[in-house]
């Protein structure tokens, strides 16, 4: 009962002059702050603002949609919409939004380290993405881009009317901070974890991120070039893709594919992160097959580089390459299906506690699933064919990315809230809110995968009679959605100041992260923890729980 | 400056031992020079899938190109990476006046690479080797060759700019002291150097050995 003894010397709450947020005061100490936790909060500042204005080009496309003519915005305006939209949801808000605001605030505190492996290189990370996130604003400003966020050429190279290049320069930018995040993140797990943290007793939450920045550090560069090139031939007239003089546009396709399939997988795998430590949490259960979520972690991050095909089955890529990838792609599906047949597993025999932060994780488990099914139609040649630039495209990838990432986003953040702020939400409140996520994202996008089935184009602003019907609902469930997305922004804020106080660890969790007061002190322990076991350890590994009465939970550690 | 004192003043938060330092600052050097590689991949590739789609453009294009200057660029790079890899030993040892010099010595000789790289820029902008109207030679994918040779080699003078800088702020702050000799960083600086080296061992041939087997 030792892990007991060490937990109840933590003390609930940190003095003032411990606590990270109070431990110094002024502008200069948050924008100046090499710790770690507070670049996490300045990130999610920022995250928040882009949030709003990647949703404010969702808000224009759902009221234009609303009717089968034009009425809102000329065609002009709509491609600069969904292009806005799409760079900034991408870069500025999926991209970042788990590793640098949880990932972030969360890895040193999980590994029982003092902080990042780099302090300053953290900070001067964020500035980059500010600065990126000025030149996407100068973008919109200017008048906006109108290539889709792919920037296919030669469209972009020769045709485009819009800014190309500032969107491109910004997007490059922001490539930096994720970069320098990445290397950041893979050197402190190397090398500050706790003692007796192996690799095998790692949360599943900080293999994800680990997984996350090496696709970031080798698949990012390659975008970075890829927009490079585009720059290069746009402002400079260097021939690259030009079809005149030799070069060939699908080799963009290639290249720009090559990062952009993995991206999904930067998007989605935090996800699973955050997932696995709410699902054992509130069913009260170790995960069912520990190293198996993290060889399909490992096998998904390997394999996600080898599928960048199935994008371009219409591009005329030769039909063997195109069944070479469509095989790859049902691989790659496995590990996925492994983790969501052991996140089930883990339910079984729990104790299940429908709190919020389970509400968000299991409906990301449901909502993940359809997605990742229709992901294999598309990695079908003839079913892709059929459906590609259509809704069912769109339907598919907002499943994974919004009713997955942000799902899990706001699932993890609810969760972790108390540590980050030392506040407990309104749970009443919160778990309306997830399930309101849940049923507004179903209206939102499931009439999509009808109407793209039925033959609905994406990137068009007016549409037949016939598909109104559908995207009357989606738009009507965009009201819904976008409620359940402000409402948690409402209550958290409220929270901070009239917000019950919360204890070390209010949720009974295993993880490091608990073992420290809530907010944590600027070292993050006052003492370095040390590891004497795996995480999840809710109840014997064996047996499940015999009776509703709750068996005492053993942290992985503490500051002993 | 006592050892003890100068290992002090050397170690950064969160670290607790010297070694343990060094060995993250290394690591996350090669973990960023990885990055850096596949930034390299993408248009090696592409020069790849070019050249055997238009080998004899492309040979002929590479005839084009001044085998002199680069041959002297390559030879100067080389060297700069012993001189870098001396000032990164000897800053490891602490023998101060072999870091000043070794430094000194490789951000010379980057600064001579680039020198003559500007000289060889200005006979090819004179010899209309520049993609566009009036290209020299008439055949269009030699065209695309010579994109990949403004782009490749200023991107990688850009690189080494930006070595050149962090070599010299090393050798000011070692002068003055103001960084001991211990610290990692002139061991971080010493990789970076190299990856850039590397990257031009592969720009040689394909840019100045191409067509002329
Ligand atoms: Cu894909």
């Amino acid at each position: 009962m030792s892990g007991i003894t060490a937990e109840r010397a933590v003390p609930d709450r940190p003095s003032r002059a411990d606590s990270y947020l109070t431990v110094e005061t002024g502008l200069a100490s948050w924008l100046l702050t090499t710790d770690h936790k507070r670049i996490a909060l300045l990130y999610m500042a920022a995250i928040t603002v882009f949030f709003f204005v990647g949703g404010a080009g969702a808000v224009a496309m759902r009221i234009e949609l609303f009717t089968p003519q034009a009425d809102l915005l000329s065609a002009d305006a709509y491609n600069r919409a969904f292009t806005f939209h799409g760079v900034i949801m991408v870069w500025f808000f999926l991209i970042p939004s788990i590793p640098v605001i949880l990932g972030n605030f969360l890895l040193p505190l999980m590994i029982g380290a003092r902080d990042l492996a780099f302090p300053r290189l953290n900070l001067i990370s964020w500035y980059i993405f500010i600065a990126a996130g000025a030149l996407a604003a100068y973008t919109l400003l200017a008048g906006g881009v109108d290539t889709g966020w792919t920037f296919y050429t030669p469209l972009s190279t020769a045709f485009a009317n819009g800014h190309v290049l500032a969107a491109a320069t910004a997007v490059f930018v922001a490539g930096f901070s994720t970069i320098a995040s990445a290397v950041n993140f893979i050197v402190t797990t190397h090398l500050l974890r706790a003692p007796g943290l192996t690799w095998f007793r790692l949360p599943l939450f900080v293999w994800a991120l680990y997984a996350t920045s090496v696709v970031m550090v080798l698949a990012t560069p390659v975008l970075a070039m890829v927009l490079l090139l585009i720059f290069a031939e746009r402002a400079f007239g260097i021939p690259i893709f030009d079809p005149l003089r030799g070069g060939d546009p699908v080799l963009f396709q290639h290249l720009f594919w090559f990062y952009s399939h993995p991206a999904v997988y930067i998007m989605i795998l935090p996800s699973f992160g955050v997932i696995s430590e709410l699902v054992t949490c509130y069913a009260r259960r170790r995960v069912f097959g520990y190293s198996f979520m993290v060889y399909a972690i490992l096998w998904i991050s390997l394999v996600g580089f080898l599928v960048w095909g199935h994008h371009m089955f219409v591009s005329g890529q030769s039909v063997f390459a195109s069944l070479a990838f469509s095989l790859l792609s049902f691989v790659v599906a496995v590990p996925s299906a492994i983790k969501v047949f052991n996140w089930t597993a883990t339910l079984y025999r729990g104790q299940i506690v429908f709190d919020a932060p389970m509400i968000y994780a299991l409906g990301f488990i449901g909502l993940f699933t359809i997605g990742g099914l229709t992901g294999l139609f598309l990695a079908s040649v003839p079913v892709d064919v059929h459906v590609t630039d259509t809704y069912f495209v769109v339907a598919h990838f907002h499943y994974i990315m919004v009713g997955g990432a942000v799902s899990a986003f706001y699932g993890g953040l609810t969760f972790w809230w108390p540590k980050m702020t030392g506040r407990l939400y309104p749970e009443g409140w919160a778990r309306f809110a997830a399930v309101m996520m849940f049923f507004g994202f179903g209206f939102t996008f499931f009439p999509m995968f009808i109407m793209g089935f039925l033959g609905m184009p994406r990137r068009y602003h007016v549409y037949p009679e016939e598909f109104q019907v559908w995207h009357v609902l989606a738009s009507a469930g965009a009201v819904i959605l976008a409620a359940a997305y402000l409402l948690p922004m409402g209550y958290f804020a409220w929270s901070l100041v009239w917000g019950r106080r919360a204890s070390a660890n209010p949720w009974d969790a295993t993880g490091l992260e608990w073992q420290t007061s809530s907010p944590p002190p600027r070292e993050n322990f006052l003492v370095s923890p040390a590891v004497d076991r795996g995480p999840y350890d809710y109840h014997p590994a064996h047996t499940g729980p015999p009776s509703m009465e709750r068996e005492p939970h053993r942290p992985q550690g503490g500051q002993a | 400056m006592s050892g003890a004192a100068a290992r002090e003043a050397t170690l950064q938060k969160p670290w607790r031992s010297l070694r343990r330092e060094r060995e993250a600052v290394s690591f996350g050097t090669w973990v960023f020079v990885a990055s850096e590689a596949m930034f390299f991949a993408g248009p090696l590739l592409a020069y790849a899938a070019y050249r055997s789609l238009w080998p004899e453009a492309f040979a002929a294009a590479g005839r084009e190109t001044d085998i002199v200057y680069g041959t002297v660029n390559t030879a100067l790079l080389l060297t700069s990476s012993l001189t870098m890899a001396a000032a990164a030993e000897g800053a490891r040892a602490r023998l101060r006046r072999l870091t000043l010099t070794c430094l000194a010595a490789t951000a010379a000789l980057g600064l001579a690479f680039l020198v003559v790289k500007g000289f060889e820029y200005r006979e090819d902008i004179h010899k209309h080797l520049i993609p566009g109207a009036g290209f020299r030679l008439d055949m269009p994918p030699a065209q695309l060759f010579f994109a990949f040779y403004w782009l490749l080699t200023g991107v990688h003078a850009l690189h080494l700019s930006i070595g050149i800088g962090i070599t010299v702020t090393l050798l000011i702050q070692a002068w003055h002291g103001s960084r001991p000799l211990p610290s990692p960083a002139f061991e971080g600086a010493g990789l970076y150097w190299h990856f850039v080296d590397l990257v031009w061992i592969f720009l040689y041939p394909l840019l100045y050995l191409m067509g002329r087997s």
